[in-house]
């Protein structure tokens, strides 16, 4: 480690939250529907949409209609996605000629796009057209991710008001975060990513001859523009195989750092909007210190362990750290950072290959995503992740003193809890259930590239990151086969939807119920230890359900390696 | 219920229609009007055929260029498409080796390639990113002491003075940006286009 590297990690953090407040004020017009800046030009524009396709704007919808206009719209996008990557064959923008994408894999696609996954299946430059990659894969990087912060808002209200049925309006929420929040950002974002490199072409891919004679086939595209909404929605499914750590993805240190802001901004600025919406600034800061704890002390582990190397380096005499799979300009530190605040929020994008950190370098981002992705978190549902915590903690303190737990205003009973702790038990079924299947079934065990701790631990980090949407990979597991592309599905699926409908549950009821003053029994949720309690709560779920998974991973692995034993 | 119906269709069509096609496609024709060649993908001609990008690694082996990094690219089995064969700096289909830490496979390759590069330059302590493959498997950069590592050979190949070279090499390596952000590097492709400018004059 390295005095330089830190402080390009704490000018990280830096930014991140001097960009909460002033996003997180902007953010708050947009849901609660004021004037902005950006009024003039898109009003006219928001307002057509809501004429031609008959959304009455004023009309608030219950919990369940707001949950399932949601699912109804996800149904769209997937049948989208499915058929432009069957049919991509015989429609225009594919120079390169690919052929029809097979069903299991196109099936596995659009789920991991319509779940805001971007599981990455499918190899990119080798496998999929410029159509796909833009109505396919840029669309619904916009929409799953608008999704997300129109169920993250939907619950916010669900604490902010009293005494009502409704939690505002699916098809306005989803609209205005599209237009209003996503699309103005990316389209600056757009041009300062093709200002570093990025290209944004629809032309053929280009033959190059190398100074040495050999022919260079450099695939090309509209990247630029599916990298910006990639990064700020959190998605991270990568135009290229490699992903941000394809040069044409990420081609310099500034394009690195840009990206790695652009995946927390939006998660960040939403505990800003939380404190807002409930009146209160200083509850959105206490939410933002807890996932700055979390999120400081996986950077410190994986930065350690990724600067330290491995034996078998040390044992060739080599120094300067584990550089298999990394890229030069990004180095070790850059690297490390990288693949915790993809793994913190439910980004998935890599600059660096996973698979091949060390084995703890690589445990804290499976820990990041089994925690729920809680850190900040994908747009929205990081936020929602969050609350859930943040309600099983408040009924925590409510034990203890033997009180009716309260947070800001809102009892929280029976119901509450119940639905938190079913959401949160979805993270264990899935993970932990289809592991335990794909370390026997032995169509499962041949997609395994390493052997040892570690051939498990990419059965274990596939689920992980499938399940919490993650969508970054231990790549060398070769998951385009029939198993993982419907198990992995299965996986994207229930991780989404299965927490999603008892938060919304949550926010339906949290609406009804009246608010109430505090009073000097109430505990405080904006102080040290609030935040100290929220993190001890998440670190002893996550840690009491994954420790013996991981124990029989990256652990064993850790302890093996240091005995000088390869597999 | 059922009035969400249309909404559900048609606003995702409209949807679908802004994000899906009418930004990137602006976003290309702005693109392209703004930053034409980075839109392209930076693009490098020599004697008006590419040879080339700016940010694309290639291969070298001769001893008379600097080598990259080591790259796992693939490409199809010519022999048999179901499979795939090495094909480093493979363009069109990115990826890294995906070697774990314990992995015997990458044990054996380093100690190979150690052993190979002390045997080419006995004299300085072997830079971990020449051995080591990358994340893309087209890094265009090395660290600043891989190609320092690599003089004597090109020198001796091209019969030039290694204080030459070094001065080239020292050119040739951008910095941090700020002194801050990312590492010092040398994109590999643009040291030997200028080797070979030099070796010309």
């Amino acid at each position: 480690m390295t005095v330089i590297g830190w402080l390009q990690i704490i000018l990280f953090c830096v930014i991140v939250v001097a960009l909460a407040k002033p996003l997180g004020w902007y953010m708050t017009r947009v849901f609660n529907g004021e004037r902005t800046f950006l009024s003039p030009v898109l009003r006219p524009i928001e307002a057509g949409i809501y004429w031609f396709s008959g959304v009455d704007e004023r009309r608030e919808q219950h919990w369940l209609t707001y949950t399932v206009s949601m699912l109804l719209f996800h149904v769209g996008g997937f049948l989208i996605i499915y058929g432009v990557m069957r049919l991509q064959a015989v429609l225009p923008f594919n120079p390169a000629g690919q052929s029809a994408v097979a069903e299991d894999l196109s099936f596995n696609t659009a789920i991991s796009f319509i779940t805001n996954t971007n599981w990455q299946n499918y190899g990119g430059e080798s496998t999929i057209s410029y159509l796909v990659q833009m109505v396919g894969l840029t669309h619904q990087n916009f929409l799953s991710a608008a999704t997300g912060i129109a169920l993250a808002v939907a619950l916010i209200r669900g604490f902010s008001r009293a005494s009502m049925r409704t939690v505002g309006n699916f098809w306005v929420d989803v609209t205005r975060t599209t237009l209003y929040v996503l699309l103005p950002i990316c389209v600056v974002y757009t041009l300062f990513l093709v200002s570093q490199g990025i290209p944004q072409t629809l032309g053929d891919y280009v033959e190059a001859t190398t100074l040495e004679g050999a022919k260079q086939t450099i695939a090309v595209g509209p990247v630029a523009s599916q990298v910006a909404i990639k990064m700020l929605g959190t998605n991270g499914g990568g135009f290229f195989n490699a992903n941000a750590a394809h040069p044409f993805e990420n081609p310099t240190a500034l394009s690195n750092f840009v990206q790695m802001l652009s995946i927390f901004t939006l998660g960040a600025a939403l505990t800003n909007v939380f404190g807002r919406m409930v009146g209160n600034q200083s509850q959105g800061w206490a939410i933002l210190a807890v996932m700055g704890v979390l999120f400081i002390a996986g950077v410190a582990i994986t930065y350690w362990a990724e600067a330290n190397g491995t034996s078998t380096l040390h044992a060739l005499g080599l120094a300067g750290g584990n550089m298999e799979g990394k890229e030069v300009r990004f180095g070790i530190v850059a690297s490390s950072l990288f693949a915790v605040i993809t793994t913190a929020a439910s980004c998935g994008a890599v600059n660096a290959m996973h698979d091949s950190f060390t084995a703890l370098g690589g445990m804290i981002p499976l820990i990041n995503i089994e925690l729920g992705e809680i850190v900040v978190g994908g747009v929205g549902a990081g936020m929602y992740g969050m609350l859930l915590f943040v309600i099983l903690a408040i009924f925590v303190a409510g034990l203890m003193v033997g009180r009716t737990p309260e947070y800001v205003g809102k009892k929280i009973e029976a119901r509450e809890v119940k639905m938190a702790m079913l959401a949160i038990l979805v993270l264990p079924l899935m993970i932990l259930g289809w592991t335990a299947v794909g370390v026997v079934y032995p169509a499962a065990v041949a997609s395994m590239a390493n052997a040892g701790p570690h051939g498990f631990t990419e059965v274990l980090y596939a689920f992980t990151s499938a399940t919490g949407n993650n969508g970054s990979a231990f790549a060398g597991l070769t998951g385009n086969t029939l198993f993982y592309n419907i198990t992995l599905a299965s996986a994207m699926f229930v991780g989404r939807f299965f927490m999603i409908i008892p938060a919304m549950a949550i926010a339906g009821s949290l609406a009804a119920k009246k608010s109430i003053p505090p009073s000097a029994g109430t505990f405080p949720t904006t102080g040290g230890l609030f935040v100290g309690l929220v993190v001890g709560v998440i670190l002893i779920i996550g840690g009491l359900t994954f420790f013996p998974a991981l124990a029989l991973g990256p652990i064993v692995e850790h302890l093996a390696m240091n005995a000088g034993q390869v597999f | 219920m059922l009035r969400e119906i249309r909404p559900a269709i048609v606003l995702l069509l409209v949807l679908t229609a802004i994000t899906g096609l009418a930004y990137p496609l602006a976003m290309t024709a702005i693109a392209g009007a703004i930053f034409p060649a980075q839109a392209q993908g930076s693009l490098i001609e020599r004697d008006g055929k590419v040879v080339g990008s700016a940010l694309i690694g290639q291969e070298f082996k001769d001893d008379k260029y600097f080598h990259g990094r080591l790259s796992a690219t693939l490409a199809p089995d010519p022999n048999d498409s179901t499979k795939a064969v090495s094909a480093p700096y493979n363009a069109a289909n990115s990826g890294g080796s995906n070697l774990g830490p314990t992995s015997k496979a990458l044990a054996d390759r380093l100690k190979e390639d150690v052993d190979k590069l002390k045997a080419e330059n006995p004299n300085a302590a072997v830079p971990v990113d020449l051995v080591t493959t990358s994340a893309s498997g087209l890094d265009p950069d090395i660290s600043p002491e891989a190609a320092q590592f690599q003089v004597p050979r090109v020198a001796k190949a091209r019969s030039i003075s290694e204080d030459q070279l070094r001065q080239l090499v020292a050119s040739n390596t951008q910095g941090r940006l700020l002194g801050l952000l990312g590492e010092p590097r040398v994109n590999v492709l643009a040291l030997n286009l200028a080797l070979d400018r030099a070796s010309a004059k």
